[in-house]
């Protein structure tokens, strides 16, 4: 049961990272570890942040087309 | 992941694998007159990926770059939990694969198949072992070494500003280019079919809603609102049946390709200014599942029905005269397959959001060369769904009216006349099989593949009766992502224009200001939907032109990309290794160059665009109208557009030629420096994540 959760897990994290969301566990996990104390963005905030980070065009930041 | 002393039983089972592939790929390569299973063309494919990975990339990837497993890695070094995060390498690998997949080894293959299904499947295998996977995995290694820099600031760095300025007004062709031709796949596909039309019009207000749905009613649920979306686009295409049989509603949704193309043009421009969230992000969030999904359910069909192959191994149009693209074997095939095998466009995607992510170096093997040979096997399957199907039916789809003419008898009887004999019956009934009104002349891959995979997919789920629905589904899938592409795109290009035009006028540069946005978009939308236009009304039939003039300028920037790769092995000192990335530039100079030099000055008017351009405008000067032009206005459209693309066809040429130019003047330097010059960054130091 415990293999197939993880089964199920990685396949969610694949299709997130798949639109441009990493793990946001893992991003909480950060925040508290390396900067404790400071602000921990909401799961919808941390969303719509990494949703407009995806789109934005920079120079280092070019989506494919073909 | 190391390549350590093989033992004899893990001996034994790679012996087995090549002796499996080499009687797969004998029976592909060598059967005549007969029908070949796509079994063997699926087992010769994969057995030759696991080989070339297991012998090839590692070797790559441990010798020539010497990846260095105790090294840190951006996203260790920078590890910030959104940008930067080490990520499990399969969860990256889906990431990558999701990026690098698009429209174009859909498309490509599918217009190779004219020459029959052998060329096209060797330069698949032969080109993506030694070329393109070879591209996308050095990139993101080089980019994974410098914290995750994009590919114009890496040539910036370590080849000068010059070419990092070429490279960049390459991109910025490459992106018109590919976005006017994904606008024409589109609209070959769409004009006079309300069907597809219908189920397509109706992914736009299904974005909306999920896209207002994840904002404010249940913010960033995707898996809800994914199945959700998903559910509507199904119920979309089952009532486009309807509509296409009602004959009011179908009148609503039945367009002609000019038509098509200005409504796409205005698109284009309405989404590439609304906030993302509204329309792109859902948009993409659907598209990029679907594609997923689609590229997997065609695997599982292929593999089930493995049906025969109706297209013979070699067509006579292998000596150039073939009626979907022009040209001889040399170099347009090459050029025609484009990113099924090797694709310069990689080359931003690895140099992106992947090297930030990746754990370790060790890695860069199994997710850049193993990325693109799973990229490279949707080409195999696109070439397969292009072969499975009726070699009558796929020269009535890809051949433009001016040849076959607008009936289906007429079709039928040159067809056959090229030797593919085939009944107009045949036509009709196809046409009818899959609910459309006619299905000729529908160039641009994307109509080929949907028969194709109707007829795969219907053979297992749902029977004859479901064809129809298969084919929409296709159409459906192809053009969800295709308008995807161009939205993004537009905001690419509009970027790139803004910071172009910036360097004059400073104040255009700004991006959050919404007039720039307006009018950068505007100029964005005008450059590519002028192509579109002009292919559409091109009475040569649009793909025929520029497919040819895409695929060239995709082979340049990846041939831009392998050079900064070759530089950049002389500057680490791996000169000995350097012929892994000097064989594919090479190649690629040579196709990119001839290619070029024959579009532009190929006194062969079916080729040149300067020998058409000027054909056109003798008789033009006279009075006369040559077919298949049928007005004057079209004669003038004809010599316009043919010296257009004859002077980009030129252009090409000479930024290949200056970027190997610099790649020469690099290594030289290179090799009169006696240490290490390459501009690396970050400390050896082990971190976790070594696997």
């Amino acid at each position: 049961m415990s293999k197939l959760a993880a089964w199920y897990a990685r396949a969610r994290q694949t299709a997130r990272l798949m639109i441009g969301v990493p793990d946001y566990d893992t991003y909480v996990q950060h925040r508290k570890t390396f900067h404790p104390g400071e602000a921990i963005m909401t799961y919808e905030e941390f969303f719509f942040e990494r949703q407009a980070a995806r789109y934005t065009v920079s120079k280092d930041r070019m989506k494919g087309c073909c | 992941m190391n390549a350590g002393p093989m033992g004899v039983g893990s001996k034994l089972m790679w012996a087995g694998v090549a002796g499996l592939g080499a009687v797969s790929f004998g029976i592909v390569a060598l059967t005549r007159g007969e029908a070949v299973n796509a079994a063997w063309l699926v087992v010769a494919a994969v057995c030759i990926y696991f080989i070339a990975y297991r012998f090839y990339a590692l070797f790559i990837v441990n010798r020539a770059l010497g990846a260095d497993p105790t090294r840190q890695t951006p996203a260790w070094r920078r590890n910030d939990g959104l940008d930067y995060v080490p990520t499990h390498r399969y969860v990256l690998f889906g990431h990558h694969f999701a990026a690098i997949a698009g429209a174009g080894p859909l498309v490509g293959p599918v217009l190779a198949a004219q020459m029959g299904y052998l060329p096209g499947t060797l330069w698949i295998l032969v080109g993506v072992v030694v070329a393109g996977a070879v591209q996308d995995m050095t990139i993101l290694f080089l980019s994974t070494r410098r914290d995750g820099r994009s590919l114009g600031d890496m040539i910036r760095a370590e080849m000068g500003p010059v070419p990092g300025t070429i490279a960049g007004i390459g991109v910025l062709l490459i992106c018109i280019i590919i976005l006017a031709v994904l606008a024409l796949v589109v609209v070959n596909a769409l004009k006079a079919s309300p069907w597809g039309t219908f189920a397509v019009f109706c992914t736009i207000p299904i974005a909306l809603l999920m896209g207002v749905y994840t904002r404010f009613i249940r913010p960033g649920r995707v898996l809800e609102m994914s199945i959700f979306g998903a559910m509507l686009l199904l119920a979309a295409l089952l009532y486009g049946r309807t509509v296409a049989e009602t004959p009011e509603l179908a009148s609503m949704f039945t367009f002609s390709g000019p038509a098509l193309a200005l409504i796409i043009i205005g698109y284009g421009y309405v989404a590439s200014v609304l906030p993302v969230w509204l329309l792109l992000a859902p948009r993409d969030y659907l598209s990029t599942f679907l594609k997923v999904g689609t590229v997997v359910l065609l695997a599982i069909g292929i593999i089930i029905v493995h049906p025969d192959l109706q297209m013979p191994a070699l067509t006579k149009f292998v000596d150039g005269t073939g009626p979907v693209w022009a040209g001889g074997l040399f170099p347009f095939l090459f050029i025609t397959i484009a990113c099924g095998s090797v694709s310069g466009w990689h080359s931003l995607i690895a140099s992106g959001t992947t090297p930030k992510m990746i754990e370790n170096e060790n890695q860069v093997a199994f997710i850049g060369y193993g990325g693109m040979l799973m990229e490279s096997f949707v080409a195999i399957m696109a070439i397969i769904g292009a072969c499975v199907i009726h070699p009558g039916v796929y020269f009535a789809m890809n051949s433009p009216a001016a040849l076959i003419g607008s009936t289906a008898d007429q079709a039928a009887q040159v067809i056959s006349s090229w030797g593919f004999v085939v009944t107009p019956d045949v036509l009709s009934q196809m046409a009818q099989d899959v609910g459309e009104k006619s299905i000729l002349s529908r160039a641009g891959g994307a109509p080929t593949l949907a028969v194709g995979m109707a007829t795969i997919l219907s053979q297992f789920l749902g029977g004859k009766a479901m064809m129809a629905i298969w084919y929409h589904f296709a159409i459906l899938f192809e053009a969800l992502f295709i308008l995807t592409t161009v939205d993004a795109g537009t905001r690419v290009c509009r970027f790139m224009i803004q910071d172009l035009v910036g360097s004059a006028i400073p104040g255009f540069r700004e991006t959050k200001s919404w007039s720039n946005n307006l009018i950068g978009s505007a100029l964005s939308c005008a450059l590519w939907g002028y192509l579109l236009y002009a292919g559409v009304n091109d009475p040569f039939g649009g793909i025929y032109t520029m497919w040819t003039l895409f695929g060239t300028a995709n082979q340049m920037l990846a041939a831009i990309a392998l050079t900064l790769c070759t530089v950049v092995l002389y500057k680490m000192k791996k000169q000995r290794y350097a012929w892994v990335t000097i064989v594919p530039t090479v190649w690629l100079v040579l196709c990119t160059v001839t290619a070029g030099l024959e579009k532009g000055f190929s006194s062969n008017p079916a080729i040149g665009f300067l020998a058409q351009a000027g054909k056109f405008g003798k008789a033009l000067a006279d009075g006369n109208v040559l077919a298949p032009a049928k007005t004057l206005g079209d004669m003038s459209r004809v010599v316009f557009n043919n010296y257009l693309d004859g002077t980009l066809a030129i252009v090409f040429v000479a930024v290949v030629v200056v970027t190997v130019v610099y790649g020469v003047i690099g290594i030289r330097k290179a090799l009169g420096t006696p240490t290490s010059t390459a501009h690396e960054v970050g400390a050896i130091g082990l971190v976790g994540g070594a696997r």
